[in-house]
């Protein structure tokens, strides 16, 4: 298999996935994991943060209201952290690097810390990447959590079921992510 | 236990073809975002159309649960939320899959980004109340609604004259078709827009790695 594969292929593997899922269990989504992790830190940090709650419709709740939600849905993962879509993201991350070990994308020298875009236009200090790349990771998990899924869960999943709001969420993603990619990184000097 | 076997197998093969597609390098998402390289692009729309087709095909079928589906509310917090998570994407590199794999693949800034979406995830978790409160999540055209109908009845097909399997497979297709006729770039590296010679060099459907 090639490091990365030509797009027709890579498109029947990806939409493979995505179809797998929602006929197995249901559609695939990322973002609401970071969620569930940040309650199970937030939950050892404070033990009050997710309870036994026995008249909500899950058995959990919490005083935050987004960990209460839906009869306590988030709490109840947090509690159960062993629960499907938690170990989904935990394979995600192993199975990108089983892909890297056998041959697929993976950096090498400078790529570590940075792509050769991003240091054709800013330089090669790696701890402004590490900043901005932080500040980014900011707005994009606080942004999925506002729109209520992220690339995956909105825009891949979504559209697959013709839904309205992936068709909504993928034209605001675009529509701030082009100009802003063009206006930020208007060189690229091959490596 | 079946469920942690199928959520490990999905998981893994989910984060192998995102390395795959070349998805966990932030380069190849910035120069799909810069429009000078659309292979991403090109990978995401068909990726969508082909799962679409054969998602409606089988459920038509009678093959695969409609009870499966999973519908996201519309309101305004998607729009607004959709243009934060862009800005970032476009910053970074990443979206929340692709930078939780690219940190897997031993990319530092990955692992960073992946800290700052946990705390923008804990950020949003405080405030989701008071941002509720503003009214910005009402739900907009009929809340947890699809283009198509689904057979599910807990979601409203908004062309329901039509049926659902007619109206995702033309959407599907529609997707498909501009997989394949878009070109392998819109811009040239060095940022001239309307750099059509790009285009020229390989023509449209570029099959080869």
């Amino acid at each position: 298999m090639p490091r990365v594969l030509p797009w027709l292929q890579g498109g029947l593997l990806l939409g493979a996935v995505f179809l797998l899922a929602v006929a197995l269990v249901k559609p695939i989504g990322v973002s609401t994991q970071f969620v569930i992790l940040d309650a199970i830190v937030w939950d050892w940090i404070n033990p009050d943060i997710v309870k036994e709650v026995p008249e909500s419709k899950t058995g959990y709740g919490s005083p935050n209201a987004y960990l209460n939600k839906s009869g306590g849905k988030y709490a109840k993962n947090a509690a159960n952290p062993l629960n499907y879509s938690f170990i989904f993201v935990i394979g995600l991350a192993f199975g990108a690097f089983l892909s890297a070990m056998l041959g697929g994308d993976r950096p090498a020298g400078r790529q570590y810390s940075m792509p050769e875009v991003w240091a054709s236009n800013f330089g090669t200090n790696p701890w402004i990447r590490f900043l901005v790349a932080f500040i980014a990771g900011f707005l994009v998990l606080f942004g999925a959590r506002l729109a209520g899924g992220c690339t995956s869960g909105h825009m891949m999943s979504g559209m697959m079921q013709t839904s309205v709001s992936g068709y909504l969420f993928a034209a605001a993603l675009f529509a701030s992510a082009i100009p802003i990619a063009i206006l930020m990184f208007p060189k690229r000097k091959s490596a | 236990m079946t469920e942690w076997i199928l959520a490990v197998v999905l998981g893994t093969a989910f984060g192998f073809a995102l390395n795959r597609v070349g998805a966990t390098n932030p380069e190849n998402i910035i120069n799909m975002l810069r429009l000078t390289d659309l292979h991403l692009m090109k990978v995401i729309l068909f990726a969508i159309g082909f799962a679409s087709l054969l998602l409606f095909a089988g459920m038509g079928l009678g093959w695969l649960d409609p009870g499966n589906l999973s519908i996201k509310a519309s309101h305004f917090g998607v729009i607004i939320g959709g243009l934060l998570l862009g800005a970032g994407f476009a910053i970074a590199g990443y979206c929340p899959g692709t930078g939780l794999a690219a940190a897997a693949t031993g990319r530092i800034d990955g692992i960073v980004f992946v800290i700052g979406g946990l705390v923008g995830a804990f950020a949003y978790t405080v405030s989701h109340e008071a941002i509720e409160g503003t009214g910005l999540l009402g739900n907009l055209f009929g809340g947890k609604a699809t283009i198509a109908v689904t057979g599910n009845e807990k979601f409203t097909g908004l062309l329901s004259q039509y049926p659902g399997e007619m109206v995702a497979g033309a959407l599907a297709i529609a997707l498909i078709l501009i997989a394949v006729i878009l070109p392998k770039a819109f811009r040239k590296d060095g940022g001239e827009a309307g750099a059509k010679n790009v285009v020229d060099e390989d023509g449209p459907v570029p099959i080869k790695s």
